[in-house]
């Protein structure tokens, strides 16, 4: 029982350091506390975070996704020039979420049928995604989207009370985290990560599950794609980029092992508010946009070499 | 000389070790015996400065000694050979042997390449082995791998060396040298810790045993004065009985037939048939195509030619998962690496492959997947705290009952078991026999792979016994001796 509880008390450490990081900021400077600004800071972390449930289900099986920054812009680039021809916007996101899923199934069957480590393939379907982008747009963005309510909802809107992209993100993360720990799939994401040896000899289908976890990464990059595109009203070819960096952050912040097989999302969305938190409060506080890449750096290294020890 | 007494450890509150002692003379092998979790890796994990002792004293020549890491007891030439070998495959045997303490030109980090191969190669010569130092040791047989191991010690100046398990994958042979090396280096005053399962080595090597049961010291016996009963009930704290139980039942129709199944490289032309309520035997040497034939039949391996017949019809079995569909279980040799996921739980890992059965359209039921796991637990003795414990901190013995509860849930006709009681111990032996006879008398057709020629013996009504690939003979209940068996398996050598 012991040891149980001291595992909680360290799957649940990325939760304090948020708590503290919340204190601290706060401290520093009380406007944080603003529901404004609460508001903000949920409504910038919801694209990064929906993005890092994606890479948690790739990493869950020792995989990793380089691809996903790319995926947001071209699939943000398709769904901005459909709703400027005037397109339904309703058709407009089925096609773009779709596509995104497409893009991600492609990772997965290079990755498994190809035997391509998934470094290598994702980080050459990342150059080709975003090469696609540049080609589709010339390299210009994409705005004049046209008024569509229900569009423009998406990114801007309320639901409750509550910023619609943030609802979104917390809809996203209960049916991820259902699907994780409640179904037969989310059993075999972590068997495959965990030993997929011993789980393709236990009838598992290892390259399937692969598949899907990388098409399911697609699919929530392209959410977090028409979450962009109807906030800023318009796409930009290099939008996404480095957003593969800090969902990777977000899932290693929350516990999650990059070998696989171990970790869970709740810490990633944890992991994902830690960086808004504190990209928002140097902000607030005045620190230096250059500084601000340093420190969070360092946060990112802190998180795992205490992981490492807890883990010793 | 090294005296352990009173050696007392416990880890969070569990006492693993109470008051326990053990002395290793000069020039002495002396084996340690006990059940999985009796104590013994912890104890030479005490010795070797792995772990710290909570209580006790432990003595080298007479020196009270307090090792803080294992760097410590190496300058006192404590060295522990390790079941899963620490030998770099794509490095020479010179390069393995001179690991961590390459000599060098002064302090440059140049290395002294010839001077270290032919050092090496004296080293080799003197153990008898007769190896090229610039071999990739990744191509030498696992039993010199291991007598590689033994020289990596020597060289650096062990006096006592603690082999765990050193036979668990050698072949009769490579076992004969590996014993002679080991007699040879006794001769010259070096000591050896020797813990294994295996009687028949022990009486043949060993000079003395020091049994432990529960983390308890029970006694010291030497060899030859005492006998196996003696130290199986020792052991295990009663008597044991017959070491494989007796099964009595109707052999039924034949169930699995294989017809000229040939993988190009690894095994040609091999047929054979299970029936219902049948034990076969599969004998022969490690490498010879045992677990690559039962591999093809699961589909984890793809045939290049022949046929596999279930119930008289021939099948097409492309993967675990066809194969799972026509009833057939696969309990894999390497339970650690093949078996089971280490970070699930008992539970999960039990109910890996009953996925479906524990879940209503892929969503899991947890009372349906506990339940399967409370009656498996039960049924096989798995001594555990509980579903949720970690299968990385079970027992040898338990970890398997993991892995045949596992396969058991899928209610398989055929099931085929690789080594299913290698680093297993006896008590916990005897209970698989038990599962295997309780599986027969249901109707299941079952293969079992072993190297241990008695298991064999012991357990099945036929055996079949391969060779380099062929099945080069099978040997009927009435005519089944060691020498038979042997006799086909060596090919008459």
């Amino acid at each position: 029982m012991s040891n149980q509880n001291k595992e909680w008390l360290s799957k649940l450490g990325p939760l304090f350091g948020l708590i503290l990081l919340i204190i601290v900021v706060s401290i520093l400077n009380p406007s944080f506390l603003s529901i404004a600004n609460i508001f903000n800071v949920l409504r910038q972390v919801s694209i990064s975070a929906i993005i890092a449930f994606g890479m948690t289900f790739v990493i869950l099986t020792g995989g990793i996704d380089l691809s996903v920054g790319s995926t947001l812009a071209l699939t943000g680039a398709v769904a901005a020039s459909l709703l400027a021809g005037g397109m339904d916007p309703f058709l407009t996101m089925g096609i773009a979420l779709l596509l995104g899923l497409i893009l991600g199934m492609v990772n997965g069957v290079i990755i498994t049928k190809g035997k391509v480590a998934p470094f290598i393939a994702t980080l050459a379907t990342m150059t080709i995604y975003r090469g696609l982008t540049l080609v589709y747009t010339e390299g210009r963005p994409i705005s004049g989207l046209g008024d569509h309510y229900s569009f423009q909802l998406f990114g801007k809107g309320y639901f409750l009370g509550f910023p619609v992209p943030v609802v979104t993100m917390v809809i996203a993360f209960i049916i991820l985290w259902f699907i994780l720990q409640k179904t037969t799939f989310g059993r075999r994401v972590y068997a495959v990560g965990g030993n997929e040896e011993a789980a393709k000899l236990s009838g598992i289908n290892a390259d399937r599950v692969k598949i899907a976890v990388y098409a399911i990464t697609g699919f929530l990059a392209a959410l977090s794609a028409l979450i962009l595109t109807s906030r800023l009203n318009s796409a930009q070819p290099t939008a996404g980029e480095s957003y593969e960096l800090d969902a990777i952050a977000a899932v290693v912040l929350g516990g999650t092992s990059l070998n696989g097989g171990k970790g869970w999302i709740f810490g990633t969305l944890i992991g994902a508010l830690i960086i808004g938190v504190l990209n928002n409060g140097m902000n607030l506080i005045g620190v230096s946009s250059f500084w601000q890449q340093v420190v969070k750096g360092i946060v990112i290294l802190l998180a795992v070499l205490m992981d490492r020890k807890k883990s010793a | 000389m090294i005296e352990m007494r009173g050696i007392s450890k416990s880890f969070s509150g569990n006492a693993v070790l109470k008051d326990v002692q053990f002395d290793l003379a000069n020039g002495e092998i002396h084996a340690l015996m006990g059940e999985n979790g009796a104590g013994k890796s912890t104890m030479m994990k005490i010795l070797s400065g792995i772990y710290t002792k909570d209580q006790g004293e432990i003595k080298v020549d007479g020196q009270v000694v307090n090792f803080k890491s294992p760097k410590d007891a190496e300058k006192l030439g404590i060295i522990v050979i390790h079941q899963e070998l620490n030998i770099l495959p794509d490095l020479t045997v010179a390069q393995n042997l001179f690991l961590g303490k390459e000599l060098t030109y002064g302090k440059t980090g140049i290395l002294k390449t010839k001077q270290m191969e032919k050092e090496a190669a004296e080293l080799l010569k003197k153990l008898g082995l007769d190896v090229n130092p610039r071999t990739r040791t990744g191509d030498l047989s696992v039993g010199k791998q291991q007598i590689i191991e033994i020289a990596k010690a020597i060289a650096s100046d062990a006096k006592y060396i603690v082999m765990d398990e050193p036979t668990a994958a050698l072949t009769d042979r490579e076992i004969e040298t590996l014993f002679k090396t080991i007699r040879e280096l006794k001769a010259k005053g070096i000591s050896f810790v020797y813990i294994s399962h295996r009687m028949e080595e022990i009486f043949a090597i060993c000079d003395r045993i020091t049994i432990l049961r529960d983390g308890q010291y029970v006694g010291v016996r030497k060899i030859p004065k005492t006998t196996f009963d003696e130290i199986v009930a020792m052991m295990v704290g009663r008597e044991l009985g017959e070491r494989f139980p007796e099964r009595n039942c109707p052999i039924g129709e034949t169930k699995l037939e294989v017809r000229n199944l040939t993988v190009n490289g690894v095994f040609k032309d091999v047929s054979f048939s299970v029936r219902k309520g049948e034990v076969l035997g599969v004998a022969g040497l490690m490498g010879a195509g045992r677990t690559e034939v039962a591999q093809t039949i699961f589909g984890y391996r793809k045939a290049n030619s022949g046929e596999i017949l279930i119930d008289g019809k021939p099948v097409s079995i492309k993967s675990p998962i066809d194969a799972m569909k026509h009833r057939i279980g696969f309990v894999t040799e390497d339970r650690k690496t093949q078996g089971l996921v280490l970070d699930f739980s008992i539970q999960e890992n039990i109910s890996l492959a009953n996925l479906e059965k524990c879940s209503s359209s892929g969503i899991m039921n947890k009372q349906k997947e506990l339940s399967m796991v409370h009656q498996y637990i039960e049924d096989l003795k798995i001594r555990t705290s509980g579903p949720e414990q970690s299968a990385k901190s079970l027992s040898g013995g338990n970890q398997q009952k993991v892995v045949i509860a596992k396969w058991l849930g899928t209610n398989p006709e055929i099931l085929i078991l690789d080594e299913p009681t290698r680093g297993v111990d006896i008590g916990a032996k005897k209970e698989i026999y038990h599962i295997i006879n309780k599986l027969a008398e249901s109707g299941v057709a079952i293969i079992v792979i072993s190297s241990e020629l008695p298991e064999v013996i012991g357990i099945s009504d036929r055996v079949i016994v391969m060779r380099e690939g062929l099945l080069t003979g099978e040997v009927t209940k009435e005519q089944m001796t060691q020498e038979n068996i042997m006799h086909f398996a060596t090919g008459g050598e």
